[in-house]
């Protein structure tokens, strides 16, 4: 631990300017990392996409400081609500089932994870995401469709990426990758069980529709193994969503990333119903997911990570909700992460002219870690720059 | 008539999964004048413009069959509202194109691409904003009947033209506008008129005014084509200005024999020889079925009203009229049978959610990206429309866009200060150019959906009347119970009925 950026690589010029030298140490990676993959695309990544903007100050709570009970007089979590991380940190109550990931230090809470000069729209702010981008620049791939062009997953391989749950291919959007899209799950699931879909209408015009998804689903069918798991999936998009998820990788034919998605985080008013509700579907979900793939033996060889367009104003607003903000708290789990906190918690005393927070953690170090350390990709022409990894994987 | 409808309602599943209940509706109407209960005042709307509000399906509830259409037809325009842009104003000739050297043709080129970007994103914008959504229906299905494009065009000011021409007619008189467009600047360029000269004649005209304008397939002859093409001769336009031009020296006026009609016939002798023939009518209000009432016409129902057409000097509001208060059109086996076609996806979404919206040009894209690029079908024959429109692709990148459109609570930065965000509709604006990209950035920052103001117009009655105005039909997949909100928005438009109308 404690090594630097490596000389021969100069930071992002942004980068050094938000953190302090000291957490940024803690942070990184060292200079030559012994974590290197040994199995490239053998290595899973699932990607959870938290639609609308997590508010992450009430998702990792830093419970001992007033500053935040003072932003937030209506919807702050109370202290002896929270599950304590450390003795500053405590995880939202619906997550309370992440807990013994925790302990078994398969979770790592990256804290403060950002981007410079953000922008607070949210169709901006995730294409920023996507595609790894600068603020101020469009790029039209998504990060993970360059990675595929610059190195494609074997050619034996079902698919390179699959999206569950959503049409937005997101990070696999883009001309290179082979992407199959699964919008409707509740199909999935269902033709999975079911020989023909239910006797249908006599409207060809809805029928046509039906069949398009069930050849969307159909494409997918290849890498379903109508495993037989003992994990019970939670009910609710989520859940089915992370279902179909376990049985595309349950096929024998292998897949490099996965994304799912969970809508709604928008929480402009009435946050805390929302919320409270929002992350124990999360946390029910990713629970799941980890019993399955230990079940299929891939826990090991799985790194989850979640994202979002954007955190939330750290000041709550006038109908018990929040605003979009700038750097939000981010999750890795897995059978081979270093659990813990990454990065520092932001400073809630030294907020912006807007009210939001400095980011500590650019997630294209996020990115350039998952690259380069999970699936070993030089990641600088790819991300277009080189990003400092972070210190979040356990060596092989 | 009256049927119960909510959510949970079984029966109005049925009807859709079972196609049960058709016949019995004909012969309630004949009973008692039936009256529009929301469902019917929804549905017309939705077949006859661009999605519809709650306010404006209210509108029409409790009005006659014949009062509702009435008002749709009293109310057309023949002209739009929204101002075109400047540049269609001034007409720029092609013609010397093969003169330039190859960076000034790049230029050409590329101004004219911006232009139609302009053209295409006026267009949506009217359809957008006219109180006479049916106008713009109706200027877009003549635009799919007597199809040129901008490829071959290469004007876009001709196409503008063209378009004005069809919304002057676009509930008017059907013979007129045939005669009309025969001489139209961009159908001449279209369909190679201007290169039809006695010593030469070129028949791509002649041909589709039967094949695709008038008759349909089969109902004339190869030679009827040929001496056709020998009458519309000299039909051409002024290179410089645009216009119609009729070059006396080109044209052939021998005798020529068109239907078993013959004589020293012109081009509008042989659209009036067309227009005589009782296939005509029927041709035009068959295509008028499909677009309205359902893709299998009944051939009693069209003869019927093709009677009325034709008598009528082929006035289409007259025909338009009798098929809005059909039986047929009202028919429960006819509603929700048809797909929604991009532009009527997008522009109809917009309109039902009153989703706040700068310069269109990003939706141009995107109705691109769907199969729909205004002012350039695919060929001749249009759009096919129909289960065509929708593939793996396409239906997916439906669902992007209405998933996209639908994220967040509400679009805006909070401040008012941050720059707002539209969906990546397509990736169009790479080949706007650097100010035409600035453009498209500003233009999808401009757009904004309010959802709380939306839902809270609905009131407590939001959890019945929401679904019953967003969807044709029961939806496909149950909502959970309790579903509210901007989820019950997602949960809709996700829903493959939401592709019906």
């Amino acid at each position: 631990m404690g090594a630097t950026v490596p000389e021969t690589t100069p930071p992002r010029r942004h980068f050094l300017q938000s953190l302090g030298a000291a957490t940024c140490s803690l942070l990184l990676a060292p200079a030559f990392a012994q974590v290197r993959p040994r199995a490239g695309y053998d290595n899973l990544l699932i990607l959870v996409e938290l639609k609308g903007g997590n508010d992450g100050l009430n998702t990792v709570v830093p419970y001992t400081d007033h500053n935040y009970y003072q932003l937030r007089p209506r919807i702050a979590i109370a202290r002896d609500k929270v599950v304590q991380l450390d003795d500053r940190a405590g995880l939202h109550p619906s997550l309370a089932p992440l807990f013994p990931l925790w302990k078994a230090r398969e979770l790592a809470v990256i804290q403060g994870v950002g981007y410079p000069s953000p922008n607070l729209s949210h169709f901006r702010s995730i294409e920023i995401w996507d595609t790894a981008s600068d603020s101020d620049e469009t790029l039209t791939d998504g990060w993970l469709a360059r990675a595929f062009a610059e190195s494609p997953p074997p050619g034996s391989f079902a698919a390179d990426g699959i999206v569950v749950g959503s049409a937005e291919a997101g990070p696999l959007e883009g001309v290179g990758p082979r992407v199959i899209t699964l919008a409707n799950t509740q199909q999935f699931l269902r033709q999975a069980r079911l020989a023909t879909p239910e006797g249908r209408s006599r409207n060809p015009a809805l029928d046509h529709i039906l069949k398009v998804e069930a050849d969307i689903v159909q494409a997918a069918r290849g890498l379903a193994a109508d495993h037989e798991f003992k994990t019970e999936f939670p009910g609710g998009p989520f859940g089915n969503a992370v279902k179909t998820a376990c049985q595309a990788i349950a096929g024998k034919d292998g897949v490099a990333a996965v994304k799912l998605s969970l809508n709604g985080f928008d929480t402009h008013s009435n946050q805390p119903a929302t919320q409270e509700r929002l992350l124990k579907e999360l946390a029910e979900g990713l629970v799941a997911l980890r019993a399955a793939l230990m079940e299929l033996d891939r826990w090991s060889s799985t790194l989850v990570l979640t994202y979002a367009e954007f955190g939330r104003r750290p000041k709550e607003n006038q109908s018990s909700g929040t605003d979009h903000g700038t750097a939000n708290v981010h999750f890795m789990l897995g059978g081979r992460v270093r659990g813990g906190l990454i990065g520092a918690a932001p400073r809630l005393d030294r907020l912006d002219g807007a009210g939001n927070v400095a980011f500590g953690v650019d997630f294209r170090s996020v990115y350039a870690t998952v690259l380069e350390q999970w699936w070993g990709l030089p990641s600088r022409k790819i991300l277009q720059a080189r990003h400092p990894m972070l210190d979040v994987l356990k060596s092989v | 008539m009256k049927r119960l409808r909510a959510a949970s309602d079984i029966g109005w599943w049925n009807r859709i999964a079972c196609g049960l209940a058709t016949a019995v509706v004909g012969s309630a109407a004949a009973v008692a004048a039936p009256v529009l209960d929301f469902d019917d005042a929804r549905h017309l709307l939705s077949r006859t413009g661009f999605g519809a509000t709650e306010a404006e399906v209210q509108a029409f509830v409790g009005l006659s069959r014949e009062q509702a259409a009435d008002r749709l037809l009293r109310g057309a325009r023949s002209e739009a509202v929204t101002p075109p842009p400047a540049s269609v104003e001034r007409f720029e000739s092609p013609r010397g194109l093969k003169r330039l050297d190859d960076d000034e043709r790049k230029d050409f080129m590329r101004r004219q691409f911006l232009i139609s970007v302009e053209l295409r994103s006026w267009w949506l914008q009217e359809m957008l904003v006219t109180p006479s959504p049916l106008t713009e229906r109706m200027t877009l299905f003549w635009h799919n009947h007597f199809v040129s494009g901008q490829e071959k065009v290469k004007s876009p000011v001709l196409m503008y033209r063209q378009n004005v021409l069809l919304r002057r007619y676009a509930l008017g008189n059907f013979g007129k506008l045939l005669h009309e467009i025969a001489r139209d600047p961009a159908m001449v360029v279209y369909l190679d008129s201007a290169q039809n000269r006695k010593a030469q004649p070129n028949e791509n005209f002649a041909r589709e005014v039967m094949e695709l304008f008038t008759l349909g397939e089969g109902a004339y002859t190869e030679r009827d084509v040929k001496e056709a093409a020998r009458a519309f001769t000299g039909w051409s336009i002024e290179p410089e200005d645009g216009t119609f031009r009729y070059r006396r020296f080109q044209h052939d006026s021998g005798t020529k024999t068109v239907l078993g009609r013959s004589g020293n016939l012109d081009g509008d002798d042989v659209l009036d020889i067309l227009l005589a023939q009782p296939r005509c009518a029927e041709f035009i209000v068959t295509k008028l079925w499909r677009e309205f009432v359902s893709t299998e016409p009944d051939p009693r129902e069209v003869k019927r009203i093709a009677e009325f057409f034709r008598l009528n000097r082929y006035d289409v509001r007259t025909a338009l009229r009798l098929v809005l208060v059909s039986d047929a059109f009202y028919a429960d086996a006819n509603r929700a049978v048809l797909i929604k076609s991009p532009v009527e996806l997008v522009v109809g979404t917009l309109r039902t959610f009153d989703v706040k919206t700068g310069d269109l040009a990003p939706f141009t894209f995107l109705t691109a990206a769907l199969g729909q690029n205004l002012f350039s079908p695919p060929n001749v024959k249009g759009w096919p429309g129909g289960e065509a429109w929708i593939n793996s692709t396409t239906l997916l990148q439906r669902k992007q866009f209405l998933e996209r459109l639908f994220r967040g609570q509400d679009m805006r930065g909070t401040d008012g200060m941050m720059p707002r965000g539209g969906p990546r509709l397509a990736k169009g604006q790479g080949k706007m150019g650097g100010e035409g990209r600035q453009r498209f950035l500003q233009a999808l920052s401009d757009i904004d959906f309010d959802a709380d103001a939306w839902l809270a117009s609905f009131g407590a009655a939001g959890a019945t009347r929401i679904p019953q105005l967003v969807l044709a039909a029961a939806p496909v997949e149950p909502q959970a119970a309790g579903i509210g909100g901007l989820e019950l928005i997602r949960d809709l438009t996700q829903d493959p009925v939401y592709q019906l109308k």
